[in-house]
């Protein structure tokens, strides 16, 4: 499988404000949380595009704005060329079968009271997709994919260990043969043998059924490893982007360099050799970004323009596009110093 | 490396805890020396008893419905030695934080909230150093600027909700090592951080443990922050010691199975060509029955019938590797395991 280069998603200056309020009775805006803030990037058939960044960077909000279970503020997504944007409620609701989501925490995403039968069998339900015979022979069909026995069917999900949850997750999201799925850090939650076995699966769906992942991780190994290109998001902006080689061997993004020096490899010589970027600080406030480029304030390598003007998100290479005035067009001049 | 000294020596311990489904085996016999100066990795998924274990040491198990049922823990101090775990509640507490200082996973629960930080600190110099309240309020504001805390004046009045995540990791660490203690117990301290914060912490504890010469005991999941930190690494699997080595030996040669898997199912950065994950089948051991043959047979591919009859005791591979299996996944057959 490879992706090919119809484009799947479409997303153009996507900006997610939370307000902020004051007061209890004469209730007025004082601020926002600008949780995603003007960003804009293609995913492709058959892709998997990773996004990544630290907490709060607003990677699971663009998730949630994409999909429009949270209605971004501006900005434009467009799925397989309709703007979902623009459609009202009853309108997306038949396009959401073509949009999944697998969210991080299989524990609190699985109601309790529901046998896993009516778990995964509810998307068809509430779609209108079947009838009761067809919807458990669906359920069996699915289970049995994501590697489920049919006996569980009519357990609770207490029962399961979280891996097996994440399954259980996953085989609601495929139930009515999406093409695009949000992974929302599936494997944030699970421990490291059983983070495999879920990735492994991931991958196979993928092959089999040419879908296409938007796939949110803060583990930059496990991106680097899933997926066909990689964005990097710091405080709501989008401040890299390109495939998975080019942006790990040569990064420009000061940022990305720093966040890339920061992963610890299990490998001891190399470990006690390395030297790592380590950066001052911690994220500021989304309430209350800083003046001109978002990461100013911890940058190591940061000049008088930068806290002054944001800079713009340019393509600097074929397929490469950063977000730094010190990155130059490749043409130019190819390193930053 | 031959003439180290060891401080503590933990021998054969026990920990369970009863429950109203009946008794939970977290911790089935688990041995292990740490030497002056040496950080020492215990590394496990959750549920394999790695916090436990420590936190058995430490006298921090609530006993009911907790039960240490078997175990020494001999710490050497100069030429007497004590065993931790028959101290009295009192002296105990002479030890915790003198002796060894503990730094947790969650900073903000580990925190009193209506205590500033200040105050949380110096408390523990007052108990254990004698100091007066003005030379404690001189060495903590000492002790916040070591672990690069900006403004120590100014923050030494502030409460645990006014600093970000890997502050307050900080200011845990300034409170474990205000008594310089020999040994630090770090149990998953960077689980809850951000990478680029984890590897902040990460510097700090390397530097502090050059220039304190302390033992420090890091738990953690993550085997790529122990290749970088550790001496000795010690593999844990369902309340019992896997595989322990020195850390290069470890990640080379890996013997157990566990192991073995473990860094199989690593994605790694130093990889360039996309590999498929290993990945260990099944789920971890259920910790209710009693263990009577190697806990990690359900998931190993090498299980043989030995495995399911016995517990498969510690042997010595090599120099300071030992290992409890009976499989040699070297040759391709069992071992001869006495």
């Amino acid at each position: 499988m490879s992706p090919n280069g119809k484009v799947v998603v479409r997303v153009e200056d996507l900006r997610k404000h939370f307000p902020i309020h004051r007061g209890m009775i004469i209730s007025r805006q004082v601020g926002a949380v600008k949780a995603v803030d003007g960003v804009s990037f293609n995913i492709h058939e058959g892709e998997t595009l990773g996004l990544v960044g630290e907490s709060g960077c607003g990677k699971s909000t663009t998730g949630r704005a994409i999909l429009q279970i949270q209605r971004p503020t501006s900005g434009r997504v467009f799925f397989e060329d309709i703007e979902l944007t623009s459609l009202k409620s009853e309108a997306l609701r038949p396009l959401r079968q073509k949009m999944q989501m697998i969210f991080q925490d299989p524990y609190s995403s699985l109601n309790p009271r529901h046998t896993i039968g009516k778990i995964v069998g509810e998307p068809m339900v509430v779609h209108k997709v079947g009838n009761e015979q067809e919807i458990n022979q669906r359920v069996f069909e699915l289970l049995d994919l994501v590697g489920l026995k049919e006996m569980h069917v009519r357990r609770f999900p207490h029962e399961f260990s979280g891996g097996q949850r994440q399954r259980i997750g996953i085989a609601r999201a495929l139930a009515l043969n999406p093409k695009f799925i949000v992974c929302d850090e599936p494997i944030s939650a699970l421990d490291v043998s059983i983070q495999a076995q879920v990735v492994n699966l991931l991958e196979d769906l993928q092959k089999q059924f040419q879908l296409t992942y938007l796939f949110i991780a803060h583990d930059l190994s496990m991106v680097k490893h899933i997926s066909h290109r990689v964005a990097v998001m710091y405080l709501g902006k989008i401040v890299e982007l390109a495939d998975r080689k080019t942006l790990f061997s040569e990064p420009l993004h000061p940022y990305t360099k720093a966040l890339i020096s920061a992963v610890p490899t299990p490998n001891p010589e190399l470990e006690r050799k390395r030297r790592r970027i380590i950066l001052e600080g911690e994220v500021p406030s989304p309430a209350n970004p800083p003046k001109g480029c978002v990461f100013s304030t911890r940058c190591p390598v940061a000049e008088p323009i930068c806290s002054q003007i944001e800079p713009a998100y340019l393509e600097v290479a074929p397929r490469h596009s950063v977000a730094c005035h010190l990155v130059k067009p490749i043409a130019e001049e190819p390193k930053v110093t | 490396m031959d003439n180290v000294t060891p401080l503590l020596e933990v021998k054969d311990l026990v920990t369970q805890f009863n429950t109203l489904d009946g008794a939970v085996h977290a911790v089935n016999g688990v041995s292990f020396i740490i030497d002056e100066g040496e950080t020492l990795a215990i590394v496990g998924e959750s549920g394999c008893g790695k916090s436990v274990t420590m936190l058995s040491l430490m006298g921090l198990i609530p006993q009911p419905p907790g039960k240490i049922v078997n175990g020494q823990a001999l710490y050497f101090d100069g030429s007497t030695q004590r065993d931790l775990l028959a101290l009295s509640k009192e002296e105990l507490r002479q030890v915790r934080g003198r002796e060894i200082g503990m730094v947790f996973q969650d900073p903000l629960t580990s925190l009193n909230p209506v205590m500033t930080i200040g105050q949380q600190i110096s408390e523990s110099l007052v108990e254990h150093m004698r100091m007066s309240s003005a030379e404690a309020y001189q060495r903590t504001l000492k002790l916040l600027e070591y672990v690069d805390i900006p403004d120590p004046q100014k923050r030494y009045g502030n409460y645990p909700h006014q600093f970000s995540g890997g502050m307050r990791q900080r200011v845990m660490i300034a409170i474990a090592i205000a008594c310089m203690p020999k040994i630090l117990i770090a149990d998953e301290p960077t689980t809850a951080l951000d990478v680029t914060v984890q590897a902040q912490i990460v510097e700090l504890v390397a530097q502090m443990r050059a220039e304190l010469k302390m033992a420090v005991i890091w738990i953690t999941h993550d085997l790529g922050v122990v290749a970088g930190i550790a001496d000795r690494v010690m593999v844990m699997y369902g309340g019992h010691v896997a595989e322990r080595a020195y850390v290069d030996d470890l990640y080379k040669h890996p013997k157990h199975p566990y192991t073995v898997g473990l860094l199989g199912a690593l994605p790694r950065m130093d990889e360039d060509t996309a590999r498929r994950l290993v990945s260990i089948e099944g789920s971890p051991p259920d910790l209710y029955k009693q263990p009577t043959h190697c806990q990690f047979a359900y998931r190993c591919p090498f299980a043989f019938d030995r495995c399911w009859a016995e517990i498969p005791p510690l042997i010595t591979v090599g120099y300071r590797h030992k290992l409890a299996c009976f499989y040699d996944i070297d040759q391709g057959r069992p071992r001869d395991v006495a």
